[in-house]
């Protein structure tokens, strides 16, 4: 695994004068069997993401977002099409791209400290000191504020608590791209909007060298983080609705994006797009 | 004003100290009052069966020892646990060679169903492989196995073989199936984690499968220890040399029926010690899925 990393990193190097799109979904279709019946998830999805972006998913439940994201991730193939990343075919789960699921997935039986250094130790092997990893591992455990809680498990601690935990985890192995899987659906009103800072904070630190995709079906959360906000028709056999710009600067300050009028506008429009979508609107 | 600000700290403390008295006592005392209720639950399980003893000994059988006489030829039994009455070992030597060989066949037995229960919980090929194999033995009794090792080890050390063997055989099965289930049952969010982040084989399986499977692996375990305990009371019978098995049966053929109800007792308590031991030992190693 170590040459692709490496030409990788050439290729964020060379970054700034690079036209071409990082991440390339190219008519992306995906099937999947229950028994002798194949559905449909997502079909003929295409998209062009730039180093260093962040693209949100938007849609109605069970219309293929996560599907999209599993694909990019290399968890499953697509059925039909293609996906690039930096010029190369996927082909399987790799170290450039790191997850965070909704579901946490923390391990239970690992304090906090450990659910981070294992993936840590797991990506880097030897390519890192031992304690350059224990330093990172405190690094992105401090960053999100968790280190007084290291020695904590999973279960000791709150779903904000556990969702910053896989967050580190996800920007502590360095990954190119970031995907996130609705990682803020299960959390309270509250938790939710500081963790949205926490996320942007930790990805302008980083440099914003990750692209980040992100599956959610909460407009105010896509707007306020998003470059781009993808609006996805309903399923089965889902594709790309709308392309829709987030022309907001960065860094952004949620009261200040709240009251401004571009945002309202966007909001506007896509309410009025979810709101239209025939059939299990009311999901 | 120096005397107040003085004044004011040793009132703080001595307020504190009366707290942690009062809250000392709130706590000390619904413990207190658990433990006794809990005691009291005990007290009436143990007069239940008591009472239902004495009614067999007034009604049914007359030959039935009695649970004041019982108990007398207990207590006399373990105060001379640990010597030679009559150049018969005492109950403490029974016992001992009893759990020996529970020691012996139980940790064969571990050594071979966990690795096997792993085998068969992670590929479908080996399960569908053996799945008839266990489900067809594992029924079988003990009093089948014991006669059919007999003649299997009759060159290869005879009884004390074939006990060992009885006790290995009858105790795989509940380790086997659990261990299998526990690390068939890994939630697929676990197996993600382990792909996204490319845990290696070795780290996936010390990581996420062996700690998932662990608590299964325990309760499978605490099962066979149960029934490795309830075999090797039947084995000790049919195969008679020494433990509390044989003690009970000789206890029998010589008429002395108290010193049976003392085996029961020894039994018993033996057994539920080692199944409190292992349930201590699940809790220890259970966690609660955080996942949502």
């Amino acid at each position: 695994m170590t040459a692709p990393t490496t030409s990788m990193a050439v290729a964020t190097e060379a970054d700034t004068g690079w036209t071409e799109p990082y991440l390339h979904i190219d008519r992306v279709g995906k099937a999947f069997r229950f028994g002798r019946e194949t559905v449909s998830a997502v079909r003929d999805v295409t998209l062009e993401v730039r180093h260093g972006e962040f693209v949100a998913f938007i849609g109605h439940s069970g219309c293929g977002k996560s599907t999209v994201l599993n694909m990019v991730a290399g968890i499953y193939p697509p059925s039909t099409g293609s996906i690039h990343l930096g010029g190369r075919a996927v082909a399987g789960p790799g170290p450039d791209r790191a997850m965070v699921f909704q579901s946490y997935s923390l391990l239970p039986w690992l304090t906090v400290e450990d659910n981070v250094f294992q993936a840590v130790e797991s990506v880097f092997q030897d390519r890192m000191l031992a304690k350059d990893k224990r330093m990172r591992t405190e690094r992105f455990l401090r960053m999100v504020n968790l280190w007084e809680h290291r020695t904590k498990r999973p279960a000791e601690i709150s779903g904000g608590m556990r969702q910053r935990t896989a967050i580190a985890r996800a920007f502590a192995v360095k990954p190119d791209v970031l995907l996130l899987d609705e990682p803020f659906g299960a959390l309270d009103a509250l938790t939710k909007g500081s963790l949205h800072d926490e996320l942007l904070a930790l990805w302008r630190g980083d440099g914003r060298r990750q692209t980040i995709l992100m599956v959610t079906h909460d407009i105010d959360e896509a707007i306020y983080l998003a470059d781009r906000v993808m609006v996805m028709t309903d399923g089965p056999a889902a594709t790309i609705r709308e392309v829709i710009p987030i022309p907001l600067a960065r860094p952004r300050e949620k009261r200040s994006v709240m009251h401004d009028p571009r945002y309202l506008e966007i909001k506007e429009h896509l309410l009025s797009l979810l709101q239209k979508m025939p059939t299990t609107a009311s999901n | 004003m120096e005397d107040v600000s003085l004044a004011l700290p040793g009132l703080e403390a001595r307020g504190d100290r009366s707290r942690r008295a009062r809250e000392l006592v709130a706590r000390a005392l619904p413990a207190a009052a658990s433990t006794a209720r809990r005691a009291g639950w005990s007290l009436g399980s143990v007069a239940i069966v008591l009472a239902v003893w004495q009614l067999v000994c007034l009604t049914i059988s007359r030959d039935f020892p009695t649970p004041l006489a019982s108990f007398r030829v207990t207590l006399e039994l373990w105060r001379n646990a640990f010597t030679k009455v009559d150049g018969v070992p005492g109950i403490g030597f029974q016992v001992l060679a009893s759990m020996r060989r529970i020691a012996i066949g139980f940790s064969l037995s571990a050594a071979f169903a966990i690795p096997a229960g792993l085998l068969i919980g992670v590929s479908p090929t080996i399960r569908k492989l053996f799945d008839p194999i266990v489900q067809v033995l594992r029924p079988v009794s003990p009093l089948v196995w014991f006669p059919l090792a007999l003649v299997a080890f009759k060159n290869m050390g005879g009884v004390s073989s074939s006990t060992l063997f009885t006790i290995f055989v009858t105790s795989l099965w509940p380790t086997l199936i659990n261990t299998a289930v526990g690390v068939s049952s890994l939630p697929p969010d676990y197996r993600i984690v382990a792909k996204v982040f490319r845990f290696s084989r070795w780290r996936y399986l010390r990581m996420i499968l062996l700690p998932h499977a662990l608590p299964y692996v325990l309760t499978g375990l605490r099962l066979s220890m149960g029934t490795a305990w309830l075999v090797i009371v039947a084995a000790e019978m049919l195969s008679g040399d020494m433990g509390i098995g044989f003690f009970a049966w000789d206890a029998y053929n010589a008429g002395s029926y108290e010193k049976m109800i003392a085996a029961v007792g020894a039994i018993g308590g033996v057994g539920l010690a080692l199944d409190r031991g292992f349930t201590a030992l699940h809790r220890r190693f259970s966690y609660e899925e955080a996942s949502r």
